[in-house]
Parts: structure tokens; C-alpha cells; sequence
């Protein structure tokens, strides 16, 4: 229990780092030297050292939004299996739990961002509600794939010990299709390219950043921290299922899951280097794509346990 | 075609007495014949003369048109039938409080009250607050409709400008742009400035274009005070404005890159953009070009020395310049988002009488520099760019072979030694009574200056026109049943000027 706690809070402190990574990643192929890789941690000290400015036509939505963003984050986080250990809180059916939980911190961002009145944030919010749908379609589809392998509805019977290990033994192929299309929600889910480009200014063509361009000093650290908790959140996964030995609890299994994670984060990196991004009506197709691939691996395995 | 405007070329000074002076319905008559019969209008302004106003047009089919003709207080409008005067008219309903009667869609262009006493504004505006945006936009009615504000104050350092879309969902219904924020009376300060302080004048009028915009001004100086500038000025001339298209329009292919969040060509374009204005700093000492084209011809001439280092640079920048466009054009997911996207038909464009790479990447090939070559460009050839697919795709594509061409252009001019006499002491002597009209290809298209002396050969009306001007409303129609997400995209490859069109 301590060790997971240890665990949770390391996750916490170091996603921000690893969100660096891409930046750094990005600016080597873009032939620049890029930012220090700790940037993230200046931002966010910055923005908390800030005071917060709020328009007169908001209400407590609007402070609410940033507040339960982060504290959903935090809460998915202790669920997730990292590197393999048992998570803080874990139960029969958790999964669905977390994916709700998620669904009600995009809630109260996208509340928060209807709260301004704006015609940006009111457009952004639209987009935000309506990717996520077609996500949803995927991460079910996976959870259908992964309860025919397992019986289970639980993170930690995917992805701690040997369980992962016994996925992969179970169904090989079709689990590669699944890493694949987890690869495109975590895209979708964090608002990267090819989906949605985070470095952009231009408010018309943003999906997340527009949501909240009006949140302010604190209340933008908090939003801040609460997307690199996420994206840590998909990237583990995604980690532990490229890497899915099982080292018990040795320091060989956390420099794998490291080196996994720094994967991950290097191959989304790489992807927003590489490609351009869609435009906005062809986003859905994209992601429609994961679904495909998520169906397809369940049908396999339907065939294969026959 | 007979008609009763007379020809004129590019550059050429008349007397005014040799400018037809029209009655308004014959002039009226003929000049909407050139324009149906597929015309263009490159000057309509009215300016005052003694307690008259005038009417002056230039108008362009192969060759230049001019008549003139005393101004009515009101007439029956042009546009109505004959587009490519829409703007034209709304500007001179704005400067002289002459109304177009019919005028489909007459608003304000600048927001700022007319140039006569005593004349009610045509718009009924009142000025005392200076707000451009302060106006009743066109609107959408519909259950499902939303409108969606952008600017003045836009994210990023650019000029201030406000759009307001109509949309249903993400589609663009429709897109009005309103512009004046940037309204400094350029034109009226021309009138009364000390002569010497023209070029610089007419160097700030578009920062981007500092190297078009002077060349017309010293260009009508020139043809007015009859002064030829020599050989090495015109090549050296020509090669600033080759510098200036090529820098800006690398620029907006990193831009471009940018928007669709390809990210390499945009760092790599935005680098090559500096090394393109560093070789403009090595012939005059300012990245622009600014103080270097003056009346008569060039302030600083190109060694030997400077020759070849311009040379070495080039050589070493073209193949960059190659692989970063492969790179570029030869990406799918790019193409994928330049194709298709803000279409503006050959025929919107003929009606909007857009000019430059927006005009030719909708199929019309008009280029000032093969049309009406001035300069040093009458010994280049100049191919015809035009594209038909009139999309992002195009723009961009157009803006490719310019820059390509535009480095081999420079190359070949500098193959040569290049000699010139250093300008020292301009001559604004202005002759009296006498018109000109100039026009440069500049990186955006038709520039063009026209200069109106009076008795004693001051200047009586200076008219400065940006090809900003033409194409602001060719965006608007990009955007008609485009996303709006895809709205700064096209913007990018419009990348028109504010400030050339707010004057």
C-alpha cells in the first residue's frame, strides 16, 4: 500500500517531465534546440506563482472546472497499475468507474468553458464533447476484447505482474491491434496531432486549448497538470503493454517501464513531427480507425477462444 | 472596341488636358464596357479640383484605359452589374460622400468621415468614437446559426483586423471582414510633406512591401520630372523586388506549414525567410529594402564583391530551399489539407478581380511584371504561374514556382557586372498639370501609384492602391462553405496586408 502510494506520487511529480520529452522531440526534428526539458515544471511554477483573473460573466462553474479536471486526474491515477504494482484503490468493475470518472472532469471543463459565454469556448466545447464520443466506442470495445481474454473488468487484472505477459500469450496479433488503436485515443483523448495541435495560437482551429484560453494563473496550472496526469495515464498503459514483462517488484522493472513510457512519449513526439494534421471533419475517420481495429481484434479473439 | 478612354502605358506622364474629360453617363458607359468585356480596374478615385470633384479611372484589358469626368452627387452604381468596381465605389462614397445609388452592399471601407466640408457622410456614421467595428454586420437567421467574432486584437503579433463569421456548425456561411483600424491617411500626407520625404513615405505603407510600393512612387517621379534611371539601377531594382517576394513568400510557405501543424518546413522556412531579407540587408543595409529605391534610381550599387557574395549565398540556399518545398509539397497529410480547401472559382475571381498569387492560383495569369513590365523585367521571362484549382493547394503552389523562379531571376541578374550611378540629389520638380499611373508586381500583385499635379505642380492628388485591396474579399469568398477551423489556413494563404489596405 505505502509502495503504491510512493508510486501514485512519484506518477504525479514526474508527468510533467515526460511531457517534455515530446517538446524536446519536436524541436529536434524541427532543427531547433527546444526548450529545457523541465520547462514544464517552470510553467507550472510560474502559473501558480500567478494571481487568477476572472470575467465578470462567469460564475463557480467556472472555478469549479479546473479544480475537478485535476482532481479526477489524480483519483484515475490511483487506480492505474504502474509498472506492473498493485494500484492504491482497486475493484471488481473499476474500469468503468475510472472511464466515468474521466467523462465527469470533461464535463466540468467543458461547463467551465460554456460558462464564459464565448463564442471560441463555446465552439471548442462542441469539438471536446464530440471526439470523445467516438473514443468512447473504442475504449469499449477494448474493454469487450480484454473481459473475453480475462473475465475480468478490472485495470489491475490486465496490467499488473504476469498478467499483461498472459494477454500477449493469450492472443498475440490482435493485442497488437489493440496497442495500435490505445495509441490513437491517447492521441484524441490529449489533444495532440494529428487530431489537435497544442502549439497553435490560432483560437478557431484549437479543440482543448480554446476550452481554456480564459483560465488564468493557478486555475491554468491546474488544467495544465491535470493533461500531463492524463496523458501519463494513457502512456502507461500503452507502456505496459509494449513492455510487458514481469520483473516483480526489481529495479530492472521500473527502468523497462521508464524506457517504455520515454517510447511512448518520444513516438507521439515523432507522429507530431512527421505528419500534419487533419482537418477538423476528417478527424472522426481517424478515430473511427481505432474502432475498427478494436472491433476487428475482438472478432479475432471471438474465433480464436471458439 | 472603340472607346472613349484614351490608351496610356505604364509609367507614361500625359498632360491633363490630353485625359478625356468625359460626361459622367459617357463615362460611365464606357467604362463598364471595357470591364464586361473582361477589364479591370486598377485606379477609380475622385479627387477635388478647385470646388469640383473629379473622377479619374485606369482600367486594364491588355493595355491601360484612362477618362475622367466631373463627379455627380449621386449616380446609378457600377457594381450592381459590373463587380470589379465594388470596392472602388464604396472608397470614393467614403473619401468624397458621393453615393452609388443600387450599391449592393455599401458600408464604410476605413470609418472615417469624408474628405469634403459640409458633405453628410454617405453612411451616416458618427465619427467622434473612433470604431471601426462599430457597424451592423450582415446576419444569418436561423435556429442553428452562431456567429463567431475574431479580432481587432488577434493572438499573435499581427495587425488588427475583425472578421465575423456565420456559421451553422462548423461550416461558414458566410464571412464579412471589416478593416480601418490601421486608417493613418497616407494619401493626405502625401499631399503636404516635404518632396524629399515621398520614398519614405511611401516605404511605410506596407512594411511588407516596402520595395513594391517605393518603386511605384519613384517610378511616377521619375516619368514626371522625366529622369531615366540607368541600366545597373533598374537591374538592381529588380533584384530588391525579387528579394521581397522571395523572403515573404518563403515566409508564408513556413506559415502554411505552421497552420496545418507540420512543423519542420515552418522552422526550416522561417530560418531560410531571415537568410533571404539578410541578403536585402547586404545590398542597402536594411532588411526590407527600405532606403533603397529612390526617384532616379538606386542609393547604394552592387560591387563586384557584393556580387559574388550574394552569389555564394544563393548557391548555397537553393538546394535548401529545393529539399524544405519537397519536403513540404511532397507530404500527404499536407496536401491532404491544402486540396480542396477554400476554393475560389476562376469565375468569383474574375468578378472579384483578384490580383497576384490569389488571382493566378484561380486561373487568372495577369502579372504585372509580363503585362506591364517596368524596371529590368522587360528582358526576363516571366511564365505564366496560373493555377486552376483555385485552393490553398494552388496559392501555395504558385507561391513554389515564384520562388523557385524569383532565385534563378536574381541569379542571372547578378551573372553580370552591374554599374550604376549613385542617386544623390532627387529632382521633385514636379511639372504641372500632368498624370501618371505606375504599376509594379509586387509579392501580393498589382501594386499601383497614380499622381495628379495641379497649376503649379504640386502634387493635387496622390492615389495609393494595395493589391490588398482587390483581394480582401476573395478570402471572404474562400471561406463560403469552408470549416471554420480552416479559416487561418486560408488566411495564410491570402496573407493580406492591413495596413496597404487601410492607407
Amino acid at each position: 500500500m505505502i509502495e503504491s502510494i510512493i508510486l501514485w506520487l512519484l506518477a504525479v511529480l514526474v508527468a510533467p517531465f515526460f511531457s517534455g520529452v515530446i517538446l524536446k522531440v519536436k524541436a529536434f526534428f524541427g532543427g531547433k534546440k527546444g526548450p529545457p526539458l523541465l520547462i514544464n515544471y517552470y510553467t507550472l511554477i510560474k502559473l501558480f506563482k500567478k494571481g487568477s483573473v476572472y470575467s465578470t460573466s462567469t460564475t463557480v462553474m467556472f472555478k469549479l472546472g479546473p479544480i475537478i479536471s485535476l482532481g479526477t486526474a489524480l483519483v484515475v491515477l490511483m487506480f492505474l497499475p504502474i509498472a506492473g504494482q498493485d494500484p492504491i484503490f482497486s475493484f471488481k468493475g473499476d474500469i468503468l468507474f475510472i472511464l466515468y470518472l474521466m467523462g465527469l472532469g470533461r464535463f466540468f471543463v467543458i461547463a467551465a468553458a460554456m460558462d464564459t459565454a464565448s463564442p471560441f469556448e463555446g465552439m471548442g466545447a462542441a469539438r471536446e464533447a464530440y471526439f470523445p464520443i467516438i473514443c468512447e466506442a473504442t475504449t469499449f470495445m477494448i474493454l469487450i476484447f480484454f473481459y473475453r481474454l480475462t473475465g475480468e473488468l478490472q485495470l489491475s487484472a490486465y496490467f499488473t505482474e504476469g498478467n499483461t505477459i498472459e494477454l500477449w500469450n493469450l492472443t498475440g496479433a490482435p493485442l497488437l491491434f489493440v496497442v495500435i488503436a490505445f495509441f490513437i485515443i491517447l492521441l484524441t483523448e490529449n489533444s495532440r496531432v494529428p487530431v489537435d495541435d497544442p502549439a497553435t495560437h490560432l483560437e478557431l482551429t484549437m479543440i482543448h486549448e480554446v476550452m481554456v484560453l480564459d483560465h488564468s494563473g493557478p486555475d491554468f496550472g491546474l488544467i495544465e497538470l491535470g493533461s500531463f496526469c492524463k496523458l501519463f495515464f494513457y502512456s502507461t498503459i500503452v507502456s505496459r503493454l509494449i513492455f510487458p514483462f514481469d520483473f516483480g517488484s526489481s529495479a530492472i522493472g521500473f527502468f523497462v517501464f521508464i524506457a517504455g513510457l520515454i517510447i511512448v512519449y518520444v513516438a507521439v513526439g515523432v507522429t507530431e513531427s512527421v505528419i500534419a494534421r487533419y482537418r477538423m471533419d476528417k478527424v472522426p475517420q481517424f478515430v473511427l480507425t481505432s474502432f475498427a481495429l478494436a472491433f476487428f481484434a475482438t472478432i479475432i479473439t471471438l474465433e480464436f477462444i471458439k | 472596341m472603340t472607346t472613349a478612354f484614351i490608351e496610356i502605358s505604364n509609367g507614361e506622364k500625359l498632360a491633363r488636358e490630353q485625359i478625356p474629360h468625359l460626361v459622367f453617363d459617357e463615362f460611365q458607359k464606357n467604362a463598364m464596357e471595357i470591364v464586361k468585356e473582361g477589364g479591370k480596374v486598377v485606379q477609380y478615385f475622385g479627387y477635388q479640383d478647385g470646388s469640383s470633384i473629379k473622377l479619374l479611372a485606369v482600367l486594364r484589358t491588355d493595355k491601360l484605359f484612362i477618362a475622367g469626368c466631373d463627379a455627380p452627387d449621386t449616380y446609378p452604381c457600377f457594381s450592381q452589374t459590373c463587380e470589379p468596381f465594388h470596392m472602388f465605389e464604396r472608397e470614393i462614397a467614403e473619401q468624397f460622400g458621393i453615393k452609388p445609388e443600387g450599391h449592393p452592399w455599401l458600408k464604410m471601407v476605413r470609418y472615417h468621415p469624408n474628405y469634403r466640408e459640409k458633405m453628410p457622410d454617405v453612411f451616416g456614421n458618427d465619427y467622434k468614437e473612433d470604431i471601426p467595428g462599430n457597424y451592423n454586420y450582415y446576419q444569418v437567421k436561423g435556429d442553428e446559426i452562431h456567429e463567431v467574432a475574431v479580432g481587432p486584437v488577434h493572438a499573435g503579433v499581427i495587425e488588427p483586423g475583425h472578421f465575423r463569421f456565420n456559421c451553422i456548425g462548423e461550416r461558414v456561411l458566410h464571412l464579412e471582414i471589416q478593416l480601418g483600424y490601421q486608417h493613418r491617411a497616407v494619401e493626405n500626407l502625401l499631399y503636404n510633406v516635404l518632396a524629399k520625404r515621398l520614398p519614405i513615405l511611401a516605404e511605410s505603407i506596407a512594411g511588407d512591401t516596402a520595395i513594391g510600393h517605393s518603386l511605384c512612387m519613384a517610378q511616377a517621379v521619375e516619368a514626371l520630372t522625366k529622369v531615366k534611371p540607368d541600366k545597373g539601377a533598374q537591374i538592381i531594382r529588380s533584384i530588391a523586388l525579387e528579394l521581397e517576394r522571395l523572403a515573404n513568400h518563403i515566409g508564408d510557405l513556413g506559415a502554411l506549414s505552421g497552420d496545418v501543424a507540420f512543423l519542420p518546413p515552418a522552422n526550416y522556412f522561417g530560418r531560410m525567410r531571415g537568410d533571404f531579407l539578410n541578403l536585402s540587408l547586404l545590398i542597402c543595409g536594411n532588411r526590407f529594402g527600405k532606403g533603397l529605391v529612390r526617384p532616379g534610381g538606386v542609393r547604394f550599387s552592387l560591387s563586384d564583391d557584393l556580387r559574388k557574395t550574394m552569389d555564394e549565398r544563393l548557391k548555397e540556399l537553393k538546394p535548401q530551399v529545393e529539399h524544405v518545398l519537397d519536403l513540404l509539397f511532397a507530404a500527404s497529410t499536407v496536401r491532404a489539407r491544402f486540396e480542396d480547401c477554400g476554393i475560389v472559382s476562376n469565375n468569383d475571381a474574375e468578378h472579384l478581380g483578384l490580383v497576384g498569387p490569389a488571382g493566378r492560383a484561380s486561373g487568372i495569369s495577369y502579372d504585372a511584371r509580363r503585362c506591364f513590365p517596368t524596371e529590368h523585367y522587360g528582358q526576363i521571362d516571366i511564365p505564366e504561374n496560373k493555377k486552376p484549382s483555385g485552393d490553398v493547394y494552388a496559392r501555395a503552389r504558385v507561391r513554389y514556382d515564384e520562388v523557385l523562379q524569383s532565385i534563378k531571376i536574381i541569379q542571372s541578374l547578378i551573372d553580370t557586372p552591374v554599374e550604376t550611378n549613385i542617386v544623390e540629389d532627387v529632382n521633385y520638380n514636379l511639372p504641372s498639370s500632368s498624370f501618371v499611373v505606375t504599376i509594379n508586381e509586387a509579392w501580393r500583385g498589382e501594386v499601383s501609384h497614380a499622381l495628379l499635379t495641379d497649376q503649379n505642380g504640386k502634387i493635387l492628388r496622390y492615389k495609393v492602391k494595395d493589391p490588398s485591396f482587390h483581394n480582401w474579399n476573395g478570402l471572404a469568398m474562400s471561406l463560403r462553405d469552408t470549416g471554420i477551423s480552416d479559416f487561418p489556413l486560408n488566411n495564410k494563404s491570402f496573407n493580406l496586408s492591413y495596413c496597404g489596405f487601410d492607407l
